[in-house]
């Protein structure tokens, strides 16, 4: 019996202590505890780009200044715990009323078709398409879909890129001078890019540098050697089953892979790298060229100031056809369908990319922006990059896209080549055994 | 008389000898599993689901009640109650998934009965993911417990500093998985990692390569990443062991004569058969699941040989969108791994009684 | 003393046992140092300069990592988390270990064989639907407390209701919802692990105590408890360190910043394509700090053997 009070007690006297705490606690938060709802509306954005989340506060306070509407900026990240957190939030129904979304075009129609994002074809096309004109078009594609696409969306454009990226290779200048090659004239065609590397291995320096521990780093450059050698139709083809993988291009192209690993001209290890590894060889001086995105302009401007490097497209192999690299939207922001405040939502989005923003943003984040009328006053070395923009293309807009499973074998499939386990005849066997089971999977 | 029934089916419950008891657990999932996939609708789905577990909980008050042990449930109460709000509803969930194709976003889920766990079945790199897993807890079962043993019996002596080594040994469970990834990818670097530095000191230079990017080193070097990451804790459970013995059980020991090896097997041994046990199981969960490091390390690579089963998972419910088979997956492998723990204890139970 | 073969023997395994003792440390104490070296440097230098401890010392990063972090209110917070936590588990764990351990009761096998299966079967994305649930239950509480308004506010001044009507919805709830997950995470661990010291526990003990009139929670408060000691320091060690970890459920169920645990403050220094070396460094040793402490304090009961009390007979 006393047995019972001393517990109830017990009881009692943790949940006060546990209610007290929870008191402290907010007493140290920054809750203002005023209801109902004050005059002024508020827009929810979550996003994920730690790098840019000074610049979004600052924006977020003269957005205020000047229109008396809070704009609250949530970082969550890394990216992975953003991606899990927005499509919890999804099946929830308590998405915010901005938000990114890391993920695949499939990813991206399923979260439109379920009624999660706006369509904003009506905001761009107003006053004859002038939001619409701000932005570079291929930014603008990549938020895209068109009329017969493949997913089954209703065409138009859903959301707003708010920066412009492309992956390129890039040469360290001072390494080239030590190999006694010419730093103005980077490597232009396959050719001219196997005897540089030959030079560089003689003078001590590893020739390629690349995150192709993470496979879709392979896939990009792959899909850019393939693009270039056979063009895009034949890989449109080549997805829609059309065309085999063991087609002789697609061998030549994994022949490619195969040449830089027999003859060294790959940093040791880049199999297993992650993008961050790789950025740190390039910016530690120990490889000559690292393929790698517009972002790492200012990655490396933080590991290594005084880097001197140029930018390059990769090495044409058929020089008939164009080197065609990827590119687009950097990252894109959508504004939730269900949301309260999406008339306010959208003109904040508009206000964000005008040219004063962008110029804003791209100035204290180092990245391109998908405003064209900014001009001046980006680094030489971005302004490079943008060059590129002309050959850039993207899976996300294409007509059609491969499937995750063949994909990954793609990729793992290179790798192993790289490092001797596969052959380009064997990879393009599997790939196609694998492709024909998977399309008769899809009847 | 229904008392009596469930008298008589408790009892042959209660009583039933492990070849049994085997049997009927397989007999009830196999009811179990044709009862979801009959009922596989959304809402008839969570009323049954819900439902049995209610009618399962109540059955248990009952019969607590009839056998006047209430108050001893009432110890399992609390527990009870919040895992069955946090963990059963998951679960139940994950099953339901597990029986559908979603790709995690629309609303819409196809039911497609078992055809996940037979793709799982044929699916070669599933497979070879469950083997590479294995092979790391093979060495941590082998390298990282003997090393813990080792420390644990080493500081269970009176030796000087005894205290000290107790922390330093924590520290490796304690580092994020960034530092270790870090400082590990830098001794196993190819050109200019430590070990291959220390190789070459000691004239061992041929031996030097690329650790993790070769395919025949590279699961093996994150299995010794992964075993140098975790003996801590199986350090720290052996020595709270080690220290719980009565040292009264020595001296008697002593007086009776045993030497330092005797009153080690006849003492020691026995009475850690089931802190051993704890260990190894814990072990054996703990290196079947591990991931972080190996997608900062070598992302699963090169090609597939560090690939384990819970990146398998990720890359089905992040890369290819596939939710529902992701979530077979882990059932799966859940089920393996509860099969291979329980056999482990079944095993030592038998030693003890030997 | 004669320096005799049994002696010689023994210091020489004594000077092993220690040499050995002494290049494992080695290895555990190494990434600590580097980790804290590395915080000194700046991020152009950390993976160029190859001493573990630099010659030109930025201390400054560890205030940057603090004020940029936003570490002041995030360690409280973890802080919180960890101790209501902790105690949680402690209390709810070594409750049903004990019975588990020495009680019998009709559905004992069953519900432990469910704890150990469910410590078995990870559920992949079971992040989600816990997500769905503690917000259908967020739901639930805005519309009840939306609802009940209206009427308090008749018998209320206004501040107090609305003051009460944000702490449950914005403090309250999310920090008991996050707790109890996080509760049940390191359930099943914690009542297998003390169930095991439990079975190993003399019984004579508790026999004494029982015919003393003692009840059973106060044998389980006075006797049980107290002697599995070394146990229940490995559960607070491993939770403490586990919560003090964790961050995805945090993320998903914690909305406002003011709720978020220390890990976010770190995640803020890894950026999608810059990591803050020097920063993230100096937070991790800050963060570091804490869980040494709490493992200093606990594995002093871990060595504390049985003391009190000698076996009768």
């Amino acid at each position: 019996m006393m047995n019972r009070l001393g517990i109830f007690k017990k009881t009692l006297s943790s949940l006060s202590l546990f209610l007290l705490s929870t008191v402290f606690m907010s007493g140290c938060g920054t809750q203002g505890a005023q209801r109902p709802q004050t005059a002024g509306k508020k827009i929810v954005v979550w996003h994920w780009m730690t790098d840019r989340e000074e610049a979004f506060q600052e924006l977020a306070k003269r957005y205020e200044a000047k229109t008396g509407i809070k704009v609250v900026f949530e970082l969550y990240a890394p990216s992975d715990a953003y991606s899990q957190k927005v499509r919890a939030a999804a099946q929830a129904r308590a998405l915010p009323d901005i938000f990114g979304l890391l993920g695949e075009k499939r990813d991206f129609a399923a979260f439109i078709k379920a009624g999660h994002v706006a369509n904003l074809t009506g905001a761009m096309e107003e006053q004859g398409g002038a939001w619409k004109n701000l932005l570079y078009e291929k930014a603008l594609a990549v938020n895209e879909f068109r009329t017969d696409n493949p997913y089954g969306v209703e065409a138009g454009i859903y959301g707003v890129p708010i920066d412009v990226m492309n992956i390129q290779m890039v040469y360290n200048k001072k390494l080239f001078q030590k190999a006694g090659l010419d730093p103005a004239r980077p490597p232009k065609d396959w050719a001219e890019f196997v005897a540089d590397c030959q030079k560089l291995k003689e003078a001590g320096t590893q020739g390629l540098v690349s995150g192709w521990g993470e496979i879709w780093m392979i896939d990009c450059l792959a899909s850019n050697f393939a693009f270039n050698i056979m063009g895009p139709d034949k890989v449109f083809a080549t997805i829609r089953g059309e065309v085999p993988y063991t087609d002789p291009d697609w061998v030549k192209v994994f022949s490619l892979f195969k040449e830089m690993a027999d003859r060294g001209m790959l940093a040791s290890g880049i199999v297993t790298m992650v993008n961050k590894t790789a950025e740190q060889n390039f910016a530690n001086e120990r490889s000559a060229f690292a393929f790698n995105g517009s972002w790492c302009v200012n990655v490396y401007h933080g590991m290594n100031p005084s880097l001197d490097y140029g930018v390059m497209l990769p090495p044409k192999v058929n020089l008939k056809n164009p080197m065609y690299i990827w590119g687009g939207a950097g990252s894109s922001l959508l504004v939730n369908d269900r949301s309260a405040v999406k008339e306010e939502a959208v003109t904040f989005l508009k206000w964000l990319t005008a040219t004063e923003q962008q110029a804003y943003l791209s100035e204290t984040t180092r990245n391109l922006p998908s405003n064209r009328k900014v001009s001046g006053s980006i680094p030489e070395i971005l302004a490079d990059f943008s060059k590129g923009m002309d050959n850039v293309t993207h899976p996300n807009i294409w007509p059609v896209n491969e499937l995750p499973k063949v994909i990954e074998r793609f990729d793992k499939g290179i790798q192993s080549i790289i490092i001797g386990e596969k052959t380009p005849e064997g990879l393009a066997e599997e790939l196609a055994k694998l492709k024909a089971e998977e399309m008769a999977k899809q009847k | 008389m229904i008392a009596e029934k469930i008298k008589q089916f408790y009892n042959l419950m209660h009583n039933a000898t492990p070849k049994q008891k085997v049997i009927g657990t397989v007999l009830f999932l196999a009811a179990l599993e044709t009862f979801f996939l009959l009922f596989h609708d959304s809402a008839v789905f969570w009323v049954l689901a819900y439902g049995s577990v209610t009618l399962a909980l109540l059955f248990l008050v009952l019969a607590n009640l009839i056998k006047k042990s209430l108050s001893a449930f009432f110890f399992v109460v609390p527990a009870l109650l919040i895992f069955s709000i946090f963990y059963i509803y998951p679960f139940f969930k994950v099953l339901q998934l597990s029986h559908h194709a979603w790709d995690g976003i629309s609303p819409k889920m196809t039911f497609v009965g078992l055809s996940n766990f037979f793709e799982i079945m044929k699916d070669r790199i599933w497979w070879v993911s469950m083997g590479n897993a294995g092979y790391i807890t093979l060495i941590a079962l082998t390298f990282q417990n003997a090393l813990a043993l080792a420390l644990a019996l080493a500081c269970d002596r009176q030796i000087r500093a005894k205290n000290f080594y107790r922390v330093i040994f924590f520290i490796p469970p304690v580092l994020s998985e960034v530092v270790v990834g870090l400082i590990w990818r830098w001794i196993y670097d190819g050109d200019y990692g430590f070990l291959n530095y220390t190789l070459g000191l000691l004239g061992l230079q041929h031996l030097a390569h690329n650790w993790l990017s070769d395919p025949n080193t590279a699961l093996t070097c994150v299995a010794i990443i992964h075993s140098w990451k975790g003996f801590g804790w199986g350090f720290m459970i052996l020595l709270a062991g080690l220290q719980t013995i009565p040292k009264e059980l020595y001296e008697a020991a002593k007086v009776d004569g045993a030497n330092v090896w005797q009153s080690f097997k006849n003492v020691t041994i026995p009475l850690m058969i089931p802190v051993f046990v704890l260990v190894m199981i814990l072990t054996i969960l703990g290196s079947m699941q591990a991931f972080v490091l190996i997608l900062s390390m070598t992302g699963g690579g090169p090609g597939y040989h560090t690939e384990v089963p819970v990146t398998r998972i990720l890359a089905s419910m992040q890369g290819s969108s596939m939710f529902g088979y992701a979530c077979a997956q882990g059932l799966t492998f859940g089920v393996i791994l509860m099969m291979v723990s329980f056999a482990q204890m079944g095993i030592s139970r038998k030693l003890k009684q030997a | 003393m004669r320096l005799n073969k049994y002696t010689a023997a023994q210091h020489a395994s004594g000077f092993f046992i220690n040499v050995f003792l002494i290049i494992v440390s080695v290895t555990c104490v190494f990434p600590l140092l580097w980790m804290f070296g590395s915080s000194l440097k700046t991020q152009s230098t950390i993976f160029s300069d190859m001493s573990v401890i630099p010659r030109a010392m930025h201390w400054g990063n560890f205030y940057l990592a603090w004020t940029k972090g936003g570490f002041g209110v995030y360690f409280l917070n973890s802080l919180f988390y960890t101790v209501v936590v902790v105690f949680g588990i402690v209390m709810v764990s070594s409750l049903a270990a004990y019975a588990f351990s020495r009680m019998n009761f009709p559905g004992k096998n069953l519900l432990f064989f469910m704890f150990l299966a469910a410590m078995m079967i990870p559920l992949p994305g079971s992040f989600v639907p816990l997500y769905v649930l503690v917000n259908n239950v967020r739901n639930v509480l805005l519309n009840t407390t939306a609802a009940a308004t209206p009427f308090l506010l008749k018998v209320f001044p206004q501040s107090v209701v609305f003051g009460i009507t944000s702490f449950i919805e914005d403090q309250f709830y999310p920090r008991t919802a996050y707790i109890l997950c996080m509760i049940n995470v390191g359930l099943s661990f914690s009542i297998y692990m003390l169930k095991t010291f439990f079975d190993r526990m003399p019984k004579e003990l508790e026999d004494a105590a029982r015919i003393d009139g003692c009840s059973r929670l106060g044998i389980w408060r006075h006797v049980a408890l107290p002697l599995a000691k070394p146990a229940i320091a490995v559960i607070i060690i491993y939770n403490a360190l586990n919560v003090w970890n964790e961050y995805i459920l945090a993320n998903l169920i914690l909305s406002s910043k003011d709720l978020m645990p220390l890990q976010r403050g770190l995640m803020v220094f890894q950026g999608e394509h810059i990591t803050q070396y020097p920063l993230l460094m100096a937070g991790m040793t800050i963060t570091v700090v804490p869980i040494l402490i709490i493992y200093l304090v606990m594995q002093r009961f871990i060595i504390k053997g049985i003391t009190a009390g000698a076996v009768v007979g």
